[in-house]
């Protein structure tokens, strides 16, 4: 049996697969499904300072293998979450990753303290957002605006910070060179590609905003592709995400260069997915004689 | 536990020329997870579609030895249901639930069952929870739509029918039989599902004579367990509520109808 550990940025998670922000709530609906200790992290529902109501409905269009959301950040804000999920969550046994959204840098800087003295494992500064007006993906664009998104969080937060960056950019690296040099300490990658639906008979968008993130199994050669540019130009510990619903899923994000991944939207269609993934990873390292999980993590071969 | 279940189709019909009824075996889900008549099941939809469709439930019994039966009554809406359609006697579905919470119903109290179209077979659980203690009002676009009346008449004290077209029972909409039948009779709630501005039509009579109303609201849905907030409806007091966890039985007068 390959020894499952992994470590993120100085954070050990009993095994490299985790679920993302987003589609796994704040853990009760999935802990019916399964023992979610099983896991090897959970990122929560992405939280900022007040409560959100989020969009209007409909929030949800299915693609050819993916989906569209417009959730917008609907979360009973930071402080609720602290008072009555976290205390939960974190009696569950697994590390625990608190995803956050300002509209400002001093409100990611308030989150991180509050979320630190809380005692979360790891903080994930979602600057991503395709969804929301202010803040979300417009700091996720900008070097200059990530990079001081992620200085005033580092300067707030007391447990390791990860960035969670954009697919919506030409150039990924130049990014996360930005928020490497203010200081994150792992990077996340992909949030949602922006996307539409358009229903022909109404010629309406299906979605209520119009337009929403694209997730789902459409979207992993994109990820793979995604992580293996940020692993050849920084040296951060990533978390890989998109489109993973399969255990060999998984292996192609971390041969890319990922160090743990997430399970999203496959969770949506199966909610043992994250469980299955992480069964057929084990699997895969066993048939391929490893001893760590580890030995996955950038080791393809490019042409 | 939760746990998706792999349920054979029993036995499928066309319970008139638009709609399909499959008989499951559903394993010991009824015993399981059945609070009440109006919730629902997440099915999937074949290996090339990401997302479950949400389907009412249409009627259910658990059985002595994990031997539980659901019936649900569907009409092709799209690719997902399309292929729901094409599957056939013998074949095996992956069903998760029962989802939702369902009617709220006293043992002993009295009820005016409204339905209209696709949403009619959801009201024949409820006949069967309040057997003789309710009538119903169906209302369909034409004859052709028409379907589980003598189903709703073996368990409804009376069956009204409303066709738009006037094909099949009283022209026009179920909001006619259902004001007149408010009036004659005593009701202790009345319980709806059908589009949503029948509904609100349906509500409205309610308020009116300040009768409870509980109506099933639908939304495009992707988890179907309350994880990742996609069926949202704004509710009266500005708050956002939840079709597949918080209802998708809903008080009628906790519904944001203009939003």
């Amino acid at each position: 049996m390959a020894d499952m550990r992994v470590n993120l940025a100085g954070v050990e998670l009993k095994n490299p697969v985790t679920v993302a922000s987003g589609t796994f709530g704040f853990g009760r609906e999935y802990s019916e499904f399964f023992d979610i200790s099983k896991l090897g992290g959970i990122s929560v529902k992405g939280l900022t300072p007040l409560p959100r109501q989020g969009n209007p409905a409909p929030r949800i269009a299915e693609t050819p293998m993916g989906m569209l959301n417009s959730v917008g950040l609907q979360n009973p804000g930071v402080d609720a979450f602290i008072a009555h999920e976290l205390p939960w969550l974190k009696a569950q046994g697994t590390v625990i990753i608190a995803n956050i959204s300002g509209s400002t840098p001093e409100e990611y800087g308030e989150m991180c303290e509050k979320l630190s003295a809380a005692g979360v494992d790891m903080i994930e500064v979602n600057i991503s957002c395709p969804n929301v007006k202010a803040g979300g993906l417009a700091y996720g664009t900008r070097p200059e605006l990530a990079a001081e998104v992620t200085t005033v969080a580092k300067a707030h937060a007391a447990v390791p910070v990860m960035v969670k960056l954009s697919p919506n950019v030409t150039d990924i690296t130049e990014i996360t060179k930005a928020v490497e040099g203010a200081g994150a300490d792992a990077i996340s990658l992909i949030n949602t590609l922006r996307g539409m639906v358009i229903d022909v008979k109404t010629r309406r968008p299906i979605l209520k905003m119009n337009t929403g993130g694209l997730s789902g199994p459409a979207v992993l050669p994109i990820a793979v592709r995604m992580v293996w540019e940020v692993h050849n130009a920084v040296k951060l510990p990533i978390l890989g995400m998109g489109g993973v619903s399969s255990g060999s899923d998984a292996a192609q994000l971390m041969l890319a260069g990922a160090a743990a991944v997430a399970v999203g939207a496959a969770t949506f269609a199966d909610p043992m997915a994250p469980i299955r993934v992480l069964e057929e990873l084990g699997e895969l390292c066993d048939s391929q004689g490893l001893s760590s999980v580890t030995q996955l993590t950038g080791a393809v071969q490019p042409w | 536990m939760q746990v998706e279940t792999s349920c054979k189709i029993l036995y499928k019909d066309a319970p008139n020329p638009h709609a399909i009824r499959f008989e499951l075996a559903v394993g010991d889900m009824v015993e399981r997870s059945c609070k009440a008549p109006g919730q629902f099941v997440h099915i999937k939809c074949g290996p090339q579609r990401l997302l479950r469709r949400p389907i009412s439930v249409c009627s259910c019994q658990s059985g002595p030895a994990g031997d539980d039966l659901l019936t649900v009554v569907f009409e092709v809406r799209g690719e997902g249901t399309a292929w729901l359609a094409q599957r056939r006697e013998g074949d095996c579905l992956d069903v998760l639930g029962l989802l939702g919470n369902g009617f709220h119903m006293e043992p002993q109290g009295r009820y005016l069952l409204v339905g209209g179209g696709i949403g009619v077979p959801p009201m024949l659980g409820c006949a069967e929870n309040a057997p003789s203690r309710c009538d119903a009002v169906l209302g369909f676009r034409d004859s052709s739509h028409a379907l589980l009346l003598n189903e709703f008449s073996a368990h409804c004290g009376s069956v009204a029918v409303a066709t738009e077209d006037g094909s099949l029972g009283e022209r026009g909409f179920v909001t006619g039989p259902v004001e007149a039948l408010l009036e004659k009779n005593r009701y202790d709630a009345v319980l709806c599902c059908g589009p949503r501005p029948m509904l609100k039509a349906v509500a409205g009579l309610a308020a009116r004579l300040g009768l409870p109303c509980q109506v099933s609201l639908e939304e495009r849905m992707a988890c179907g367990v309350g994880a990742c907030l996609g069926c949202a409806v704004p509710m009266a007091d500005g708050s956002m509520k939840h079709v597949c966890k918080d209802g998708p039985i809903f008080n009628a007068g906790e519904v944001d109808w203009n939003g």
